[in-house]
C-alpha cells in the first residue's frame, strides 16, 4: 500500500508527453542530463545508472538489450510490485527512452513467477502501445527507431534477481551467476550488450528527463541524489511504500512510520544489515547504508536470534549452490544458529563462524553469498549478550 | 501414460517451443506452461523438451530442480504458496501455517489425497506491509488470519465443484 | 530419434559462465594495448590483454591452487580454492576467471586474508566429503587431499562425515559413481556435457542441496552414457572411478585349473609408467610384458596382432563397399564406412544416429576380434578348453568394460572377453604384487601372435586407424609403396590433435586385385574401378567433435561425401582414454602420442598386409580371407539402433 506519495517517482504525469519529449532529445543529451542528476541503480547495488547506459551505448552490436529486474525478490522489498501495476506505463516509457538511447530495439521485463498475476495487465500495457505506435516500428514516426518490450516470466529463485543469474535464466539456463568481467553491458543476454535496471530506475529516469536533473539533484544529498521508495514493513504503525528523499536518517523515517519504539532495524532486507539504536543516526544513502529500499522494523519483544535464523534459512533456500563458499558457508551458519538457539555453542565455535562470515563475504562468486553472512554478523555483534542470556 | 497422452503432450510441446524458434531462451515460459496445466513436468514431458530445445534431458532436469515454482512430481490442482520470510513471520505466519496444516489434514510440502491442495513454504511474497501473505496458484491473499484460512480453501473446493464439506 | 532438428553446438547451448570466453585476446601483440602488465606477488610480467591471473601466475612459476579448473575444459569459477587479493579490492578474485586488462594491477597469491579464504574453503568441502582415503581409488592422487596437505588441515573446523552420505552408483559396467566423494566442481558436468556432448550429468537443486547426478538420479545404466569415462579422467577426487575387476582377475590367477592370459593394447604402454612415476610418454612396453607375467598371467599377447587383422578386415569392408556401388551401381550401399574400434563412440551413434548404424564397419573392435580367436583358434591351436580360459584386455578405456559385455561379443560360444581392465588398474595390480615395473628387464610378447606392425600400434592415437588402413589400402590399391608417397611412411595429414582432420587421396594407378582378397572381391580381376577415384577420408576424435561431422553428414556437407571416416570418443584416441592414467591435458596426451609414433618408427613391420602372422592365420584358419564367412562369424558383428529416449 502506498503510505507516502512524494515529488518525484510517485507523481501522476503525462507519460506519453514526456516520451515525445525524450524522443526529440538526442541521445546524448540525455545521457547528459542523466549523468548531471547523478541517478545511482535503485535495485541495491546503486551503480551509476549513466556509466552502465554509456557502457552498453558505445558497445558496437548489431543487437542489445533493455533489461527490467522485476525479480524483486529481496526480502521485505514490495515497491516494485506496486510500479508494476499502478505505474506500468511509466516503466515502458522508461524502458524504450532507454533503449533508444543504447541503440536497442528489444526490451525485455524478467518478471519474477510470484507476481505473475501481473503479467496480462503489463501485456495489455504493452498492446496499447503498441496500437499507439508507441512500440513497435518507427516509433511515432521516428525512422529507424524500433523497439518492442514482452514479458519473461521466472520460476522462484531470488539469485535471478542477480544480473548475471538473470540472463542465465533468460537464456533457459539453471540462474547461476556468471564470472564478471565480462560485465553485461559488454557480454549479456546471449551474448549481446545488455543493461539491466530495476522497475525503479527506469522511471525515476524517465523523470528526470522531464523535469531536469537540476529539478532532481534538489532532493537527496550530493552523492545521493533524489528520491527513493521505501518499503516499510514490520513493527511499526503504518507499513507501506513511502517515497522520501535520499539521506533522511533512520531515526526520522522512523518517526515517519510510526515505528519510534524499534529496537533494530534491519535495512537492505535479508542481504542488508542490523542496525540498533545507537546507530539510528545514519543516513539512508549511497554513502552511508546503501539499500533498495527495504526497511524492516523489530519491536522491544523480537527474539533477534530468531531472526537471524530466519535470515539464514533464506539464505540456504535460496544459494545458487555453485560456488563453495557460499552453498556450504551458508549451511555451516545455520547450523551454527541452531547451535545457538540450543544453547550448544562456544564462543570459540562462534568466532570461527564470525571469520567464515568474512570468508564468505570477499570469497564468494557473487553478491548473494558476498551478503549472506552481513546479517548473521550483524546481529551476533549487536545482540551478543540477548542471545547468549536467553 | 497412454500413446495417445504422449503425442498429444508432445504435439504441445512442439507448439509452444515453436514460438521460440525452438531456442533454449524458451525453455522457462514452456517449463511454466506445462508445469501449470499438467502440474508437474514428467519425466517423458523432460525428455521431449530436451529433443525440441536440442539439449540434454538431464539439463532440462537441472533446470527444473533449481526453480521452486516447478516440480518433478505431481502437485494439487491448487497450490498454497505461504510466506514463511521475516516480516511475515512476525506478522503470524505460524498460526496460519498451523491452520492450514490442520484444515488439510496434510504438512508443508504435501498434497491432499483427493489431489486438490498442495501445502507449500515460499520465501517474501512481496506482501510484507500486509502479512502474513500467501498465494494460492496466481491469487494473492494478505492479511490472512487463522480464521480466514477456512474460507480461503473453500472458496477453492467451490470452484472446484467438490463437496464443501470436508471428507475424514 | 527425430530428424527434424539438428542439435545445438555447444557454443550455443553451455552456459556462457561456462563456455571458454573470456575476453578477447587480441592477434597482434605488437598492437597498442595488446600486452598488459601485472605485478603478481612483487614481480612484475607483460601478458597478452585477457590472459587469465592463474596463466599469468604459471608463466611466472607461482603455483595458485586449482580445483574446478581443467586445462580440457571451460572455466566454471565455481569451487574458489584459487582466490587472490587484488590490491586496492575488498573482494578476492578467482585467479581462474579474472582477465588482466588495463590498469595495471596487483595481485597477492598468499597474503592473510587468502590463506584464510582458501582454509575456509577446504574446511567447508571436507564437512560434505567422505574422506576414508586408504579406501579409496584416489588415495595418492587426489587433488583434494594433496590441497588438504598442502594447507596443512590437522582439525575439520566445520565437520566431518563419517559415514558415507548417498549410495554408490555401481550399475554401469564401466564407470562406478560414489558421490559421497564429490566436491562439486563440476568437471564431470562440463566434461560430459561440453566435451563429448553426451550429456549424462548434470547439477540439480540449488544451495547445500545440488547434486551431480544423471537424469532422475536414475542408475548410470539406465541413462544414455557411453562410457568413455572423460568424467574420470577429470574428477579431482575418488568420486568416479572405473569398475575394477582386479579381485576376480586375481581370483582366476590364483586358480590352478584356469588358463588366465591378457591381451594388452598399445595405448596403456605409453602411459602406465606415469603411475610409477615417470614422465608423460614413456613407453615400457617390454617391462610390461615381465610385469604382467610377475603378476602370474600365463600369456601375455599382443592386442595389435588384432589390430592388423582389423585392417584386413576393415579395408576389405571398404574396398566391397567400394566396389558395389561402383561396378554393381547399388544405391543402398551405406558409404561414408565409420570406424568401430571404439566402443564409445560405437554406443554413441547407436544413441544420437541410430539411423546410420549401417554405415558402420561390421568388424569388430581389436579387442574382441582377439578374443574370439582365442577362445577359439587359439585355443585349439594349445588344446586348451576354451573354458578354462580366462581372457583378459588391458586397455586405455573403461567402455572396454561395457563391449566386452555386449550379448554380440560372444563368437566363441563363451564371453569373447572376460575382463576389460585399465592401465591405472593394472598398474594398481603391478604395485600389490610388489613390482617394481620401471626397473624390470625387457621381455617379447607371447606366441603365436608374437610381435605386430606399427600399423596396429598407432592405432592408439587419433588419426591412426586411418593411417594404418591408408598405407596398407594404397599399396594394395595402387601398387605403390606407400613410403614413397608418404616419406618415413608418415602420414601427417591425418596426425595431430586437430579436433577434426580431412584428407584427399586421389587414386592415379591400379593393379590386379591380390590374392588374399580374391575371395571377397569375387567378380572383379582389378581395382580399375577405383582409377580416378579422389579416396577422401576425415578423423574425428572426442565425440563432441563427432556430433560436428555427423551433423554435416546428415545435412549433405562435405563429410557425406566422404569414403571413410575414424571416429574416435575420447579426446586424442585411445591415448587419451577413460581408463588411462590421471591426471590428463594437452601436453600430457601429446607426450603419450609422440611414445607412440617413435615407438612405431623403430619398428622395421609397419604395415599390417605384411605382417606375417597375419598371412598365416589367413592361410591357417580364416581360410576365405577377410570378410570370409569365418571372419563374418567371428570377427564382425552388429549394432543396436538404442535411439535417445531415455523413458
Ligand atoms: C542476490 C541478488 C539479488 C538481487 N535481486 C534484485 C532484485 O530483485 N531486483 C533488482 O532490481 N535488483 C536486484 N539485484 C541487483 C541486481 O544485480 C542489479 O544490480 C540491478 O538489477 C541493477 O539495476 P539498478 O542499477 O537499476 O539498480 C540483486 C542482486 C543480488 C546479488
Ligand atoms: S555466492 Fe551463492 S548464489 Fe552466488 S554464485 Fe555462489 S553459491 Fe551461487
Ligand atoms: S577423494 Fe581424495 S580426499 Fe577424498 S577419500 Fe579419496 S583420496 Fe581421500
Ligand atoms: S562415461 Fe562418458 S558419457 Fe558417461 S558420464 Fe562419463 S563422460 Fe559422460
Ligand atoms: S563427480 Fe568429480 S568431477 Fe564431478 S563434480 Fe564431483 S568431484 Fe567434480
Ligand atoms: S515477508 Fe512475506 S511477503 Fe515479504
Ligand atoms: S579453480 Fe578457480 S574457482 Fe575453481
Amino acid at each position: 500500500m502506498i503510505q507516502k506519495k512524494g515529488p518525484v517517482v510517485l507523481i501522476d504525469i503525462d507519460v506519453d508527453e514526456v516520451f515525445k519529449k525524450a524522443l526529440s532529445m538526442s541521445r546524448v543529451d540525455i545521457l547528459d542530463e542523466i549523468k548531471k542528476s547523478g541517478l545511482k541503480g535503485r535495485g541495491g547495488a546503486g551503480f551509476p545508472t549513466e556509466t552502465k547506459w554509456n557502457l552498453a551505448g558505445t558497445a558496437s552490436d548489431d543487437k542489445k538489450y533493455v533489461v527490467c529486474n522485476a525479480d524483486e525478490g529481496e526480502p521485505g522489498t514490495f515497491k516494485d510490485r506496486v510500479l508494476l501495476s499502478d505505474y506500468t506505463d511509466d516503466l515502458l516509457a522508461g524502458m524504450t527512452i532507454a533503449g533508444y538511447v543504447i541503440g536497442s530495439t528489444q526490451g525485455i521485463i524478467y518478471l519474477r513467477c510470484e507476481y505473475i498475476y501481473l503479467y496480462k495487465h503489463i501485456n495489455n500495457k504493452i498492446e496499447e502501445r503498441r496500437k499507439k505506435n508507441l512500440l513497435g516500428k518507427n516509433i511515432l514516426g521516428k525512422d529507424g527507431f524500433n523497439f518492442d518490450i514482452y514479458i519473461q516470466p521466472g520460476a522462484g529463485a531470488y539469485v535471478c534477481g542477480e544480473e548475471t543469474a538473470l540472463i542465465e535464466s533468460l537464456e533457459g539456463h539453471r540462474g547461476e551467476p556468471r564470472n564478471r568481467p565480462p560485465y553485461p553491458t559488454v557480454v549479456g543476454y546471449l551474448g549481446k550488450p545488455t543493461i539491466i535496471n530495476n522497475v525503479e530506475t527506469f522511471i525515476t529516469a524517465m523523470r528526470i528527463i522531464d523535469k531536469g536533473a537540476e529539478w532532481f539533484t534538489k532532493y537527496g544529498t550530493d552523492k545521493s541524489t533524489g528520491t527513493k521508495l521505501f518499503s516499510i514493513s514490520g513493527d511499526c504503525r503504518a507499513p507501506g511504500i513511502y517515497e522520501l528523499p535520499m539521506g533522511i536518517t533512520v531515526k526520522e523515517l522512523l518517526a515517519t512510520v510510526g515505528g519510534e519504539d524499534a529496537k533494530a532495524v534491519q535495512v537492505g532486507g535479508a542481504s542488508g544489515s542490523c542496525i540498533t539504536r545507537n546507530e539510528f543516526n545514519l543516513t539512508l544513502a549511497y554513502e552511508d547504508i546503501s539499500t533498495g529500499g527495504s526497511i524492516i522494523i523489530f519491536g522491544e519483544k523480537r527474539n533477534m536470534l530468531d531472526i537471524a535464523i530466519n535470515f539464514m534459512e533464506f539464505f540456504v533456500e535460496e544459494s545458487c549452490g555453485q560456488c563453495t563458499p557460499c552453498r556450504y558457508g551458508t549451511e555451516t551458519l545455520l547450523e551454527g544458529l541452531y547451535m545457538l538457539k540450543n544453547k550448544k555453542c562456544s564462543i570459540k565455535y562462534l568466532k570461527e563462524l564470525l571469520q567464515l562470515g568474512e570468508t564468505m563475504q570477499t570469497a564468494s562468486k557473487c553478491g548473494l553469498g558476498q551478503s549472506a553472512p552481513n546479517a548473521f554478523i550483524s546481529i551476533l555483534k549487536n545482540f551478543k549478550h540477548e542471545i547468549l542470556c536467553s | 501414460m497412454l500413446e495417445a497422452e504422449k503425442d498429444q503432450l508432445k504435439n504441445e510441446i512442439l507448439h509452444l517451443a515453436g514460438a521460440y524458434n525452438n531456442h533454449r531462451s524458451g525453455l522457462l515460459p514452456v517449463l511454466l506452461h506445462i508445469q501449470q496445466k499438467y502440474r508437474y513436468i514428467s519425466r517423458y514431458a523432460m525428455q521431449e523438451i530436451a529433443d525440441i530445445f536440442r539439449i540434454h534431458p538431464v539439463e532440462v532436469y537441472g533446470v527444473v530442480s533449481f526453480y521452486s515454482f516447478l516440480s518433478t512430481e505431481k502437485k494439487g490442482k491448487f497450490i498454497i504458496y505461504l510466506c514463511q520470510t521475516i516480516s511475515c513471520d512476525m506478522a503470524g505466519k505460524r498460526a496460519v501455517a498451523r491452520q492450514l496444516e490442520n484444515e488439510l489434514n496434510i504438512k508443508f510440502g504435501e498434497t491432499t489425497p483427493d489431489g486438490l491442495f498442495t501445502l507449500k513454504y515460499t520465501n517474501c511474497l512481496g506482501a510484507c506491509d500486509k502479512g502474513p501473505a500467501l498465494l494460492v496458484n496466481e491469487d494473492l491473499y494478505t492479511k490472512v488470519t487463522p480464521e480466514g484460512v477456512f474460507d480461503i480453501i473453500q472458496s477453492y473446493r467451490a470452484k472446484f465443484g467438490a463437496h464443501v464439506t470436508m471428507e475424514i | 530419434m527425430s530428424d527434424k532438428h539438428s542439435k545445438a553446438t555447444t557454443e550455443e547451448r553451455a552456459p556462457l559462465s561456462q563456455r571458454k570466453f573470456r575476453i578477447k585476446e587480441l592477434e597482434d601483440t605488437e598492437a597498442i594495448g595488446a600486452m598488459v602488465k601485472i605485478t603478481i606477488d612483487g614481480n612484475e610480467i607483460r601478458v597478452p590483454y585477457g590472459t587469465t591471473i592463474l596463466e599469468a601466475a604459471k608463466k611466472l612459476n607461482i603455483h595458485i591452487p586449482t580445483l574446478c579448473y581443467h586445462e580440457d575444459l571451460c572455466v566454471a569459477g565455481i569451487c574458489r580454492i584459487c582466490v587472490v587479493e587484488i590490491e586496492g579490492q575488498r573482494l578476492l578474485q578467482a585467479a581462474c576467471t579474472y582477465p588482466v586488462t588495463p590498469p595495471h594491477i596487483k595481485v597477492k597469491t598468499y597474503s592473510p586474508r587468502v590463506r584464510k579464504a582458501r582454509r575456509h574453503i577446504l574446511d567447508l568441502m571436507l564437512r560434505h566429503h567422505y574422506g576414508e582415503c586408504y579406501s579409496c581409488v584416489r588415495n595418492k592422487n587426489c587433488e583434494l587431499q594433496t590441497l588438504a596437505d598442502e594447507y596443512g588441515v590437522d582439525f575439520y573446523r566445520f565437520g566431518h562425515l563419517d559415514k558415507p552420505e548417498k549410495p554408490m552408483d555401481r550399475s554401469s559396467y564401466s564407470v562406478v559413481r560414489d558421490m559421497t566423494k564429490c566436491i562439486l566442481c563440476r568437471r564431470c558436468v562440463r566434461t560430459c556435457i561440453d566435451l563429448q556432448e553426451v550429456g549424462v550429468l548434470e547439477a540439480i537443486n540449488r544451495g547445500p542441496h545440488t547434486n551431480v547426478v544423471t537424469f532422475m538420479d536414475m542408475p548410470l545404466s539406465d541413462v544414455i552414457c557411453i562410457n568413455c569415462g572423460q568424467c574420470i579422467n577429470r574428477c579431482p577426487v575418488g568420486a568416479l572411478h572405473a569398475n575394477d575387476p582386479s579381485d576376480d582377475i586375481w581370483a582366476s590367477i590364483d586358480d590352478p585349473k584356469k588358463h588366465v592370459i591378457i591381451q594388452t593394447a598399445p595405448s596403456p604402454r605409453a602411459a602406465i609408467g606415469e603411475c610409477f612415476g615417470l614422465p608423460p610418454g614413456t613407453s615400457v612396453t617390454k617391462q610390461l610384458n615381465t610385469a604382467i607375467r610377475r603378476c602370474g598371467f600365463s600369456k601375455v599377447f599382443d592386442t595389435n596382432f588384432a589390430a592388423d587383422l582389423t585392417i584386413m578386415e576393415e579395408a576389405t569392408e571398404l574396398l566391397l563397399r567400394l566396389k558395389k556401388a561402383l561396378v554393381d551401381g547399388d544405391k543402398n550401399v551405406k558409404l561414408p564406412q565409420f570406424t568401430s574400434c571404439s566402443p564409445g563412440w560405437v554406443k554413441y551413434l547407436e544413441h544420437f544416429y541410430p539411423e546410420f548404424t549401417g554405415h558402420l564397419s561390421s568388424c569388430k573392435s581389436p579387442q574382441q576380434m582377439f578374443g574370439a580367436l582365442i577362445k577359439t583358434w587359439y585355443a585349439e591351436k594349445v588344446g586348451i578348453n576354451p573354458e578354462d580360459i580366462v581372457s583378459v584386455a588391458l586397455m586405455p578405456c573403461s567402455a572396454k568394460k561395457f563391449e566386452c559385455n555386449r550379448p554380440e561379443m560372444r563368437s566363441s560360444g563363451l564371453k569373447d572377453v572376460d575382463y576389460g581392465l585399465t592401465s591405472r588398474e593394472l598398474a594398481q595390480m603391478i604395485k600389490e604384487a610388489g613390482i617394481d615395473l620401471p626397473n624390470l628387464p625387457p621381455s617379447d610378447f607371447d606366441d603365436p601372435v608374437g610381435e605386430a606392425s606399427g600399423a596396429g600400434l598407432i592405432f592408439g592415437v587419433s588419426g591412426g586407424v586411418m593411417e594404418a588402413a591408408l598405407r596398407s589400402a594404397v599399396e594394395i590399391v595402387t601398387g605403390i609403396k606407400t613410403e614413397d608417397i608418404f616419406k618415413d611412411l608418415e602420414i601427417t595429414p591425418v596426425r595431430g590433435f586437430e579436433g577434426i582432420k580431412y584428407y584427399e587421396i586421389p587414386v592415379t594407378r591400379t593393379v590386379p586385385v591380390p590374392d588374399i582378397l580374391k575371395n571377397a572381391l569375387k567378380d572383379v580381376e582389378t581395382f580399375d574401378f577405383l582409377k580416378g577415384t579422389i579416396l577422401k577420408v576425415a578423423v574425428a576424435h572426442g565425440t563432441a567433435n563427432a556430433h560436428k561431422v555427423m551433423e554435416n553428414i546428415k545435412t549433405g556437407g562435405k563429410f557425406s561425401e566422404c569414403h571413410f571416416i575414424e571416429f574416435m570418443a575420447c579426446p586424442g584416441g585411445c591415448l587419451g582414454g577413460g581408463g588411462q592414467p590421471i591426471p590428463t591435458s594437452p601436453e600430457i596426451r601429446a607426450a603419450r602420442a609422440k611414445a607412440i609414433y617413435d615407438e612405431d618408427k623403430s619398428l622395421s613391420l609397419r604395415k599390417s598386409h605384411e605382417n606375417p602372422h597375419i598371412t598365416d592365420i589367413y592361410k591357417e584358419f580364416l581360410k576365405e580371407g577377410p570378410c570370409g564367412h569365418l571372419s563374418h562369424k567371428l570377427l564382425h558383428t552388429h549394432y543396436v539402433k538404442r535411439g535417445n529416449k531415455i523413458v
